[in-house]
């Protein structure tokens, strides 16, 4: 049954502050990533990979695990993040993000790191390769879920609509994509660079089912994407509201930290915002 | 009989998939052209219909790889590889995913329809791309043979397809293989170098040569990624001239792919035959092979003034 305990959902914020704390040493340490669109995903992360998803990090390739597709790849500093808290490799590994001969590519590369399905970051097309193993693992008769996070500059691109009317013709329902909508891109907020709004209408007139929540909001995440999971016979989407570079009082809604890692003194102070522990380890 | 490339492909794809559950086809609203409509009557729920979407329809198969699948996605030459270049470089070729791209009415020979529907560059983008295999067969012969080792081999290919019918170059029970040339005529003097249907009007130019006392040799090269580089330096060595001979612009394809292997393992002169970068538009195939000076004619002048540089 969709729903969380308020126990559960500390933990699921506590998780998301750590996944956060990452995302700001990562890219402060590499002078790489992209902590804007990070900071945003967090919590949804938290909510996929500690409570909704079906997975088992010491078996990464296990046939019938929930897949995760991070369509809008510039945000592999949180999906890292995620997958060290969640035990697919070391949180020491996030200190090579971005260094030659690293498996943490600044976008996520399937190849290099478990629980990457799909390498992804250049935008517009996870969507279509998560509809693909959706399709497929229906033709198979295989029961798991496919997770989809797409952004909402991602959204300019017309793959992603033309994957929107595919998803629909073929009631595909074993995928839900979530939008990270924070309404900021790297030239600054959507409705200057390219409007696309109305937003919930464009996936309405799709024919998706679409769902409006708090992006920051764990009960509100958790009970749309189990919603949303268990709902039959056409495809859904979870559009969150969320702020850019959330957390970090100086990055909140501002386009300049879209791509700009924080220096040393950006971060002490990133870090005090987000009451992370100031020497590795555990994070409260 | 001897049937068009993509007749061949129609039909053995279908043989395949009877013997193969894995292999899915995508279309983007072209099975008729591309003959994909026999799998799609024989296995509808292998058979997915994906619209004028290509973007999405490469994604999806990449998709349906990542789940086991062999998908065959099937369009004209020029959506396969101009229209979704980023995402078989990204989604496919990056990632060394097990999708077949299928590019239909390749060349300047793609039915009369002018030049938004002649791929004159798909093979040069499709070369350029790390890790994709590149494939252009003669005839039905080795269009049957070849489908049985693309299908065989585990990563991207981009399989180059005609629409009509050429004459037949290869011989009855020809055993293709992948980044293997066949020598379709024995000769010294000179070696004409073709792929695809381009190879039928290197046997008619050879024809030609003869006539003047110049035997060619006739190599298909219907793997133009690897290309057969031993093949290429062997005629280069003991023919001592060659002529590329394409159905595709001449910068990026077979002759720049042969011009690599002999200037960096045998050089020795050589002439390009094939469209002279530029821009095709409508006509018959004949007509367009004449003005685009890619006939049989053509070649064979190619190959006598290709001669006179000879050392």
């Amino acid at each position: 049954m969709p729903g969380l305990s308020e126990r559960e959902a500390r933990r699921l914020r506590s998780i998301a502050r750590r996944i956060r704390c990452h995302v700001v040493r990562t890219i402060s340490e590499a002078g790489a990533g992209h902590p804007g669109g990070s900071l945003s995903e967090a919590d949804i992360l938290a909510a996929l990979y500690f409570h909704v998803m079906k997975l088992d990090p010491l078996r990464p390739d296990w046939e019938d695990r929930d897949r995760f597709i991070l369509s809008k790849g510039h945000g592999a500093a949180g999906l890292y993040g995620a997958l060290s808290e969640r035990g697919f490799f070391s949180s020491e590994l996030l200190k090579t993000f971005g260094r030659i001969d690293s498996s943490l590519q600044v976008h996520p590369d399937m190849h290099l790191v478990p629980g990457i399905e799909i390498s992804t970051g250049a935008l517009g097309q996870g969507i279509s390769v998560a509809l693909g193993i959706a399709l497929a693992a229906r033709l198979d008769g295989r029961l798991f879920h496919v997770f989809c996070l797409i952004g909402d500059g991602e959204s300019q691109e017309g793959q992603v609509w033309e994957a929107a009317a595919a998803a629909a013709h073929y009631r595909v329902d074993n995928l839900t994509v979530i939008l990270d909508h924070n309404g900021v891109q790297l030239m600054g907020p959507l409705r200057e660079t390219m409007s696309m709004r109305p937003m919930a209408d464009k996936w309405r007139s799709f024919n998706w089912e679409v769902t409006e929540i708090d992006g920051h909001d764990m009960c509100e995440i958790v009970t749309a994407l189990e919603t949303a999971r268990d709902r039959q016979g056409r495809p859904s989407i979870v559009i969150a509201h969320t702020v850019k570079g959330k957390g970090v009082s100086y990055m909140e809604g501002q386009s300049a930290w879209h791509g700009k890692p924080p220096n040393a003194e950006e971060l002490t102070r990133a870090l005090a915002d987000l009451q992370c522990a100031t020497v590795g380890g555990t994070d409260g | 009989m001897v049937e068009a490339v993509r007749d061949a492909f129609g039909h053995t794809l279908v043989q395949i998939a009877h013997t193969n559950p894995n292999v899915v086809v995508l279309d983007a609203d072209l099975a008729s052209s591309t003959r994909v409509t026999h799998f799609a009557s024989e296995f509808p729920e292998r058979f997915f219909q994906m619209g004028v979407a290509e973007q999405n329809m490469v994604g999806v198969a990449a998709g349906m790889a990542l789940m086991g699948k062999i998908p065959f996605v099937s369009t004209f030459a020029v959506f396969a590889s101009r229209r979704v270049c980023d995402q078989v470089a990204i989604s496919v070729a990056h990632c060394h995913l097990n999708v077949k791209l299928v590019g239909a009415y390749s060349g300047i020979v793609s039915g009369n329809n002018g030049a938004t529907h002649q791929a004159v560059e798909d093979v040069g983008i499709m070369r350029s791309i790390p890790g994709i295999v590149v494939v252009d067969p003669a005839d039905d012969i080795e269009m049957e043979q070849a489908l049985h080792a693309i299908v065989a081999y585990h990563g991207p290919v981009y399989l180059r397809l005609t629409r009509d019918v050429w004459p037949r170059v290869s011989p009855q029970g020809y055993q293709f293989a992948l980044g293997k040339a066949l020598l379709v005529r024995q000769g010294n003097d000179v070696t004409l170098i073709g792929s695809g249907m381009m190879t039928s009007q290197c046997v008619e130019a050879a024809d030609l040569l003869a006539e003047s006392g110049i035997e060619a040799r006739v190599l298909n090269m219907a793997t133009l990624k690897p290309i057969d580089i031993d093949a290429v330096v062997e005629a280069a060595e003991e023919t001592g001239a060659i002529v590329t001979v394409e159905n595709h612009n001449i910068y990026g394809g077979l002759g720049s792919a042969v011009a690599e292997a002999l200037g960096e393992h045998a050089p020795a002169p050589m002439m390009r035959v094939g469209i002279r970068d530029c821009y095709g538009e409508c006509g018959a195939n004949a007509a367009l092979l004449r003005k685009y000076r890619m006939s049989p004619r053509h070649i064979a002048e190619a190959a006598r003034s290709v001669v006179q540089r000879k050392r």
